[in-house]
């Protein structure tokens, strides 16, 4: 008979292991140093990938960490946090976020409506209300450098930064042209920010990047596993690669015959949409941004009642 | 029609650690009576185990570790990334000195490149010897015999051992046939505290590799020795054992013992370096590999890539063990674990993004044409 259990042995027990209560924040103040001075060097030169030490967070690699980091060392009393994923505030890993940062930052409210948020952190989407000059937007990176889609060296990416050199980046947006007569470049759409530095503006649907464009909110973009902070300053130029003759373009979400779709649930046609197919029929698509989403639904509603 | 479900997230995340947290107590398993693994059991009986979480983590603390162990249900890149996160929120307090791998106590001590050497070789605890067949007695060990086996090995250890240990390496040094060391060498990099950037340091390069994954560097360095690389390596020198850590007092200043630490420690030696200057005469290449806890796969594969990164940071790297970006960005478990976990993430948005592309570019397929302009951002 296969023993039950391992025998409990009579060597040095261990001893009463530390069980720290946290910092505010989570962080130390040496870390918070670190990621407050990169963040005001990428404030400096927008668009710029400042590296930075980039300490592991309790939530893995990936998920979050380099938004996190910049939030929890940017909040204090007083602030109300929003976290979204995938444009909801109900996703998994958004409710996840916001329960750590309740727990770590004990004082700081959290909110699911943009309107009232103080910081907004994101997971591949912006808010389609627009942004006041007193909120701060955080976005969470998993590849900080537009260039990796044609480079794969940082050592010769950052001699390319350097020299402005993105010409390959441009030939990939010709090559497209002449391979699919469409650009592919689905999300993470390459922007210069400034007129100097091209940004990866993270994993965006094209549909959020016009609204970096003299934003109203300083956007931060944070990338922990990569370990780079940037930032979009409010007020700055931030334009999509794009030729003189074929413009950039957003996600459409029309029916065959050339109509918008509208959203299922609030009627609006002015919102990134979520595709949902169905068992029959055709799918249906509904706003990907929640709040933006009941909060117009619950207006049509009142105006109905 | 209905809409989906948009809230519930959060009693999702609940149910999973319940089970997760069943799965552990062994709730699913043929005995329901087990009872719970004792923290030290594990790190006493598992020893292998919180020395590679030690060592993963980043951080010496085998009683972490081992608590790590426990509430990962064994998974080391679970636990390691545990133990690194904790160790991410404490403060460096100071610097000890350079640890002297040559005042360890050694329990193994080899060398493959010589019969025999000043302070012997020592076997030690070793499985490179042992015939893998199943030990079937240990299915139903009864604790007295297992007391006993530790007992036997201290009866029939002899107590004196050689006073002292010389590095192999410094052997070599001696007829010149290594290059001497730095005798400048420059701070070491912190890389918990600084950006590890390109070209890496050496030291930031021995520190990454000395918390990475135990797999990956194995891999890459395989790949050096299997031919994707010019190596051709002896192990001159493999150690485990304990090494004293010796911190600055705070009154005088003089390094003091505070506590010893478990050490694999291995150099490589490869024929042959062409030297760093035109014309110098031939010497061989030194590869150093260091890591937590006893680790010997690990330690020999940190030194075979110290020496390919040296081969690529002096000639050019030719193959992907001689790429600092390539071997020190892709060894880290914690970071390469949580960006392959987070594919698993809802990528909503990204791929509906990806769906308008590709439907854009089968529509412009289906009518062949010149690039056109085309509609402007609304």
């Amino acid at each position: 008979m296969i023993a039950a259990a391992i025998t409990r042995v009579a060597t040095a027990p261990v001893p009463l292991l530390p069980r720290p209560t946290h910092h505010f924040g989570f962080l130390d103040d040496f870390a918070k140093k670190e990621i407050r001075r990169a963040v005001l060097k990428a404030i400096c030169l927008p668009g710029h990938q400042v590296p930075y030490s980039s300490r592991e967070m309790p939530i893995a690699r990936g998920f979050g960490t380099g938004g996190l980091q910049l939030t929890l060392s940017l909040i204090g009393a007083g602030d109300v946090v929003k976290v979204i994923d995938q444009g909801s505030d109900e996703s998994v890993n958004a409710v996840n976020l916001r329960d750590f940062i309740g727990k770590v930052a004990p004082g700081v409210t959290t909110t699911t409506a943009t309107a009232e948020a103080s910081i907004i952190q994101s997971r591949h989407r912006i808010p389609e209300l627009p942004l006041r000059e007193n909120q701060i937007l955080i976005l969470q990176v998993p590849y900080p450098c537009p260039l990796m889609i044609v480079e794969p060296s940082e050592r010769v990416r950052r001699r390319m930064h350097a020299e402005v050199d993105y010409a390959r980046l441009w030939v990939k947006l010709y090559e497209d042209l002449v391979r699919f007569q469409e650009i592919s470049i689905s999300n993470r759409y390459p922007a210069r920010v400034h007129g100097r530095y091209v940004m990866d503006p993270s994993p965006i649907p094209r549909w959020d990047l016009p609204k970096m464009h003299q934003s109203k909110a300083l956007i931060l973009l944070g990338a922990g596993r990569e370990k780079k902070i940037y930032a979009v300053p409010p007020y700055t130029e931030v334009e999509p690669l794009q030729f003189d003759d074929i413009p950039f373009q957003v996600e459409r979400f029309q029916t065959a015959d050339g109509r918008r779709i509208p959203c299922v649930r609030c009627g609006a046609n002015d919102s990134f949409l979520d595709e949902i197919p169905q068992a029959a029929g055709p799918a249906i698509h509904q706003c990907s941004d929640l709040d933006w989403c009941l909060a117009r639904a619950a207006a049509t509603a009142g105006a109905q009642r | 029609m209905g809409y989906i479900a948009i809230r519930g997230g959060e009693r999702a995340i609940a149910a999973s650690e319940s089970i997760l947290e069943a799965l552990r107590c062994g709730i699913f398993q043929a005995d329901p009576q087990s009872e719970p693994l004792t923290v030290t059991a594990i790190r006493d009986q598992l020893h292998l185990l919180t020395d590679r979480i030690c060592s993963e983590g980043g951080l010496y603390h085998p009683d972490l570790a081992a608590l790590a162990a426990k509430q990962a249900a064994g998974d080391t890149l679970e636990a390691s990334f545990i133990l690194r996160a904790y160790r991410a929120t404490r403060p460096r307090l100071g610097e000890t000195t350079p640890l002297d791998g040559a005042a360890m106590r050694p329990l193994r001590r080899i060398s493959a490149a010589f019969k025999d050497l000043p302070g012997g070789q020592i076997l030690g605890p070793t499985t490179d010897y042992l015939q893998r067949l199943f030990r079937y007695e240990l299915l139903d060990e009864d604790p007295d015999s297992f007391h006993r086996a530790g007992a036997r090995w201290f009866a029939d250890t002899p107590a004196a051992q050689a006073e002292s240990f010389p590095k192999v390496v410094e052997l070599l040094r001696a007829e010149g046939l290594l290059p001497p060391p730095n005798a400048n060498p420059p701070a070491p990099v912190d890389i918990t505290r600084q950006p590890l950037t390109f070209p890496a340091p050496r030291s930031a390069a021995l520190a990454a590799m000395a918390r990475g994954e135990t797999g990956s560097l194995l891999a890459i360095a395989y790949s050096a020795m299997r031919g994707w690389g010019y190596l051709h390596p002896t192990v001159a020198e493999l150690r485990y054992g304990f090494i004293p850590v010796m911190w600055p007092h705070p009154l005088t200043g003089e390094p003091m013992e505070i506590g010893e630490i478990a050490v694999t420690e291995c150099e490589i030696i490869t024929m042959y370096d062409r030297g760093a200057e035109e014309g110098a005469r031939p010497v061989f290449g030194l590869g150093y590999g260091a890591c937590f806890g006893h680790n010997e796969v690990k330690a020999i594969s940190i030194a075979m890539l110290d020496r390919s990164l040296q081969n690529g940071r002096n000639h050019g790297a030719t193959v992907p063990a001689e790429d600092d970006e390539f071997v020190l960005l892709h060894v880290d478990g914690v970071d390469a674990m949580g960006f392959c976990s987070h594919y698993k993430m809802p990528h909503y948005v990204t791929f509906q993004s990806d769906l308008d592309r590709l439907r854009a570019t089968r529509a412009a397929a289906q009518a062949p044409q010149a690039p056109q302009a085309k509609e402007a951002t609304p």
